[in-house]
Order: C-alpha cells, then sequence, then structure tokens
C-alpha cells in the first residue's frame, strides 16, 4: 500500500511537469500564428512601433481593407479555391481507383508501377518546373488555372495512392467475396461498400493534397507569368512584401486571409486525420 | 496512365534539355538548338559554386530532418504523458503550424525576426541584428521555420503509431524498472521501427527540396547566393538566367541523389521482409 502512494507521489510532479511543458510547447508553437493574426488587426503605427506589445488595445480592419481593396484579391482567392478543390477532386478520386487495382489486382508491373509511384515522389518538382514550363507553353497552357491543376493532381498522386494502399489493404477480402455472392456487381462493391471504408484514409489523403495546391508558389511564380487575372493568393501576398520596405500589416492580413481556409480544413477534418494516419503506417 | 505520363515525360524532357545547349536564344527560336552531351555536366561540375551549394544542401537537409525529428518524436512521447487538455491545447498548436502554407509561415517569421519591428529581437535586446545578413543565421532562420511547419506531421503519425502499441507492454517494461529513455530506446523505438522509417524518408525527401521558404526568406537564394539550396539554384539558373539546360542538369543530378536515397530505403523495407 505504502509502496503505491510513494509511487503516486514521485509521479505526480512529473506528470505536471510533462502538462506544464506540453502547455509552454503549444504556447510557442501556436505563437507565430498568434503574432501573426495580431499584427493584421492592429493599427498601421501600432506595427511600426519599436516597442511591440504582445496585444493591442485598438484593433483596426485598415490592414484587411487594403488587402481587399488591392486590385482583384477575391479573384487570386477564388483562382486559389478553384485549384485547390479541383485538385482535390480528381486526384481522390483517380487515387481511389488506382489503390483500389494496385492492391486488389496482381497484373504483370505491378511492383514496378508500385516502385515508381515511390519514386515519383522524389522527383524535385522545382527541377521539373522546366520541362513543364515549355510543355505547358505548347499546349498554349501558359497563364491558365489548368497549368497549375494538372501538374498538382500529377505530383499529389503518388502520394496519395501511396498511402491510400494500406487502407484498402485493411479491408478483408472475404468482405469483397461476401459482397460478390450476394450478388453485388463490381462497381457496386467499389462505391457502396469500399468507398465509405476507405473515406478516412481519403480524407487523410486530400489534406496533403489540399494543401500542397492551395500552399503551391512555385508553380504559379513560374507558369502564370503575365495575365495577373490568373494569380493566386501565394503571388498576391508577396505583392505586399518587398524586401526594402515590406507593408507588414498588409503581408499579415493577406497570410491570415490566406491560412484561415486551411486551418478550418485541418480542423473539420483533424479526428479523421489522426486517425487515418495511425491507420495508414499500421500496416 | 496519362497522368504517369505527366510525370514521366517532363523527367525525360528534363533529361533531354540538360544535354543540350538551351537559352533565351534557343527558346524564341533565334538560333537552333544544339546536342552539347555532358557539356553541362561538365560545367557545373566544375562550378566551384555548384560544389558549395550542394554542400550546404546536404547540410543544411540533414540538419532540418534531425532536428524536425527530435522534436517530433519527443513531442509524441510527451502527448502520451499527459492528460486530454494540454494534449489537445499542443495538438491544436501543431495542427496549426502544419496547416500554415509555406508563404506565409516564410513571411510570418520574418516579421518576428525583423530587425525593426519584430519581437524577437526586443525579447532578447538584440537590437536591430539582422538575422538574414549572416549565411547561418539565415540558415537557422530558415531551419526554424522548416522544423516549425514540418514536426507535427511527424509527432501526429508516431503519436498514433505509439498509441497503437499495446498499453501492457510499456507496463511491463516501466514494472520491470526501465527509465522512459531506455522504454523509448529498447521498447517503443523497435515496434514503432517501420513508422519512424516513413517518417524518416518523407523528411529527407521534403528537406532536400526546400523551396518556398528559401526562397521567400532568403529573397532568392541570400546576398550573393549564400543561402542557396540546389533546388533555388537550378530555378535561378534556368528561369533567371535563362540557362535552362544548366538548370536541368542540376535538377538530374538532384533526382540521382534522392533515387539514390529511394533504393536504399526500399533496400530497407525489403531486408525487413516487407512485401510491396
Amino acid at each position: 500500500m505504502s509502496g503505491n502512494v510513494v509511487h503516486r507521489l514521485v509521479r505526480r510532479p512529473w506528470r505536471l511537469a510533462a502538462e506544464v511543458s506540453a502547455l509552454l510547447i503549444a504556447a510557442v508553437v501556436a505563437f507565430p500564428l498568434y503574432w501573426m493574426v495580431l499584427s493584421a488587426f492592429r493599427p498601421a503605427g501600432e506595427i511600426e512601433s519599436t516597442e511591440p506589445r504582445p496585444w493591442t488595445l485598438d484593433p483596426s480592419l485598415d490592414s484587411f481593407r487594403r488587402v481587399f481593396g488591392q486590385q482583384e484579391f477575391g479573384r487570386y482567392f477564388l483562382n486559389s479555391l478553384v485549384v485547390a478543390c479541383s485538385v482535390v477532386v480528381v486526384s481522390a478520386l483517380i487515387a481511389f481507383l488506382a489503390a483500389t487495382a494496385v492492391t486488389r489486382f496482381r497484373f504483370r508491373f505491378r511492383t514496378t508501377l508500385l516502385i515508381m509511384f515511390l519514386v515519383a515522389q522524389m522527383v524535385p518538382v522545382e527541377a521539373l518546373t522546366i520541362p513543364l514550363f515549355f510543355l505547358m507553353r505548347d499546349f498554349g497552357q501558359l497563364n491558365t488555372l489548368g497549368a497549375l491543376i494538372l501538374p498538382h493532381i500529377a505530383f499529389s498522386l503518388p502520394f496519395a495512392i501511396w498511402m491510400l494502399r494500406g487502407f484498402v489493404k485493411a479491408v478483408p477480402e472475404a468482405l469483397e467475396e461476401a459482397a460478390y455472392i450476394d450478388g453485388a456487381s463490381r462497381s457496386r462493391f467499389l462505391w457502396q461498400i469500399l468507398f465509405p471504408l476507405v473515406f478516412p484514409g481519403l480524407v487523410a489523403t486530400s489534406v496533403f493534397s489540399f494543401i500542397s495546391a492551395w500552399n503551391d508558389f512555385l508553380f504559379a511564380k513560374s507558369f502564370i507569368i503575365s495575365d495577373t487575372s490568373q494569380s493566386t493568393l501565394p503571388m498576391a501576398l508577396l505583392v505586399f512584401y518587398k524586401p526594402d520596405d515590406p507593408d507588414w500589416g498588409g503581408v499579415m492580413a493577406a497570410s491570415t486571409v490566406m491560412t484561415v481556409p486551411v486551418l478550418v480544413f485541418f480542423v473539420l477534418v483533424q479526428r479523421r486525420l489522426v486517425s487515418g494516419l495511425g491507420g495508414a503506417v499500421k500496416d | 496512365m496519362v497522368l504517369g505520363g505527366l510525370l514521366v515525360y517532363p523527367v525525360y524532357q528534363l533529361g533531354l534539355i540538360s544535354v543540350f545547349h538551351y537559352t533565351q536564344a534557343q527558346v524564341s527560336g533565334g538560333e537552333p538548338t544544339t546536342f552539347e552531351g555532358f557539356g553541362n555536366y561538365r560545367e557545373i561540375f566544375s562550378d566551384r559554386q555548384f560544389w558549395q551549394v550542394l554542400l550546404a544542401t546536404v547540410l543544411f537537409a540533414a540538419a532540418c530532418v534531425v532536428s524536425t525529428l527530435t522534436v517530433g518524436c519527443a513531442l509524441a512521447v510527451l502527448l502520451t504523458r499527459v492528460r486530454a487538455l494540454p494534449r489537445l491545447a499542443l495538438m491544436l498548436a501543431a495542427l496549426g503550424a502544419w496547416a500554415t502554407p509555406a508563404v506565409t509561415g516564410s513571411t510570418v517569421w520574418l516579421f518576428l525576426f525583423d530587425p525593426d519591428f519584430g519581437p524577437v529581437n526586443r525579447v532578447l535586446g538584440l537590437g536591430d541584428h539582422s538575422w538574414t545578413y549572416g549565411r547561418l543565421s539565415a540558415f537557422l532562420l530558415v531551419l526554424l521555420e522548416v522544423v516549425w511547419c514540418s514536426f507535427p506531421f511527424v509527432m501526429v503519425t508516431v503519436y498514433a503509431g505509439i498509441r497503437a502499441v499495446p498499453a501492457e507492454v510499456l507496463e511491463a517494461a516501466a514494472l520491470d524498472g526501465a527509465s522512459q529513455l531506455r522504454i523509448w530506446r529498447s521498447v517503443l523505438a523497435p515496434m514503432l521501427r517501420p513508422i519512424l522509417v516513413v517518417v524518416t524518408i518523407q523528411s529527407v525527401i521534403w528537406d532536400f527540396k526546400v523551396f518556398t521558404q528559401i526562397y521567400v526568406m532568403t529573397n532568392g537564394g541570400g546576398i550573393a547566393g549564400q543561402n542557396l539550396t540546389l533546388n533555388v539554384y537550378a530555378y535561378q539558373q534556368a528561369f533567371a538566367s535563362s540557362q535552362y539546360s544548366r538548370g536541368s542538369a542540376i535538377g538530374v543530378v538532384m533526382l540521382l541523389i534522392l533515387l539514390a536515397v529511394t533504393l536504399a530505403y526500399l533496400r530497407l523495407l525489403r531486408r525487413q521482409g516487407e512485401e510491396l
């Protein structure tokens, strides 16, 4: 009995220390985001003050007004949204079918294909920008959103298929046989049984493709060269950021506008994401 | 297959461009393209700056991977030690950092470390010390941002993996008097090895290819290119100096390096007896 008490006494301060440090680390990790939002709401004079305070007494929307007043910021926002959403939907669909194909069917070159998915992830996107640039030019796709959507689908697929494979694998094959015995057709099994079962995995992979498309800076910078009406958010953000004299209020407000959708998306799928990643690595 | 084409064809073209002489004149059709063989490669291999950049890239990526993995794993273990509320706080903060786009993350960190208006210099009492001026401190700043936005992936994945380890195993180890560090080293790490391998490889791939952070935070490679990494270098060669073929050659070198890493990874997987 007494041993138990001692044990507990020793444990308690440790856990307390662990919890305090967890909270502290959480604060440190969240600080940049907090500072971003705070600076976005600050009146101009306060940002440029040499005594930054971690709060503000009179929040103002000036910076946001400046951001949305900038030519067609809303349009850039929409462009980004269109690109990200089309990439997510199309790549999720293809990844689902492809992952099913490589786990459920044995065919020639299957292993080769799998290795290729892995190798494809290694390819430095930045290097491929050069040939892709010429490819898009030849297709007449430069300065269109298609020039952003297509490469993003291509680059998010290998990772998505690679991750989804684990989920499809986890569905017992007996289930498939049972479905066929009950008279379900192949497509019916695919969409009404398999699809809902691997949905958490699809969500997890979609997060990755959404983020990579939404955050993309490189393709937007390289492929949208002259027609600024097709520009996306990261490019708009840099309008405010001039290395010599950055408009920090504007940058922070634009950053906030750009980060919020991703945050919302993340919070919505948070639970599925954690279980999704757990499922993917368990196999 | 069509999308496979969208990946394979550019790789092929990349190789093709890298063996030609391809600059602005050829792009606009002013001059015919000439075959150069390995001339571009010879050129970059005899270029002092290339080796410098390569070394910087490898060291920078290694530092990023090690710090990310250390922080991620340590916090994953910490997550299992605390009750629900601190865990939720840390999880949400990490998800926030993870969700932050690379461009905004870069600008926010730049602002935090701004010599004139940033809070960090005030708190540390550094006056108007400029972080992006020195080579090492600029790299350090980028490293901090990279670790900040990439440790959550490691943390969440490893945490999910630890949760999958049966509690009895850990209890048994604790009853046998193993210390925390010992439990991690002798029980958790071996059980989590497949996960750790995946996470490490992903980190290597990502950190080797850091582009946006370097590009934005050091304004395209730092003063006189002191903060260039391979892919920013390739990009600058191609799009800023219109040396498309030299940029492609650098890209091919990068591809080969990462390919070697992948093959090592596959060998490792196979030795563990895992089927693809």
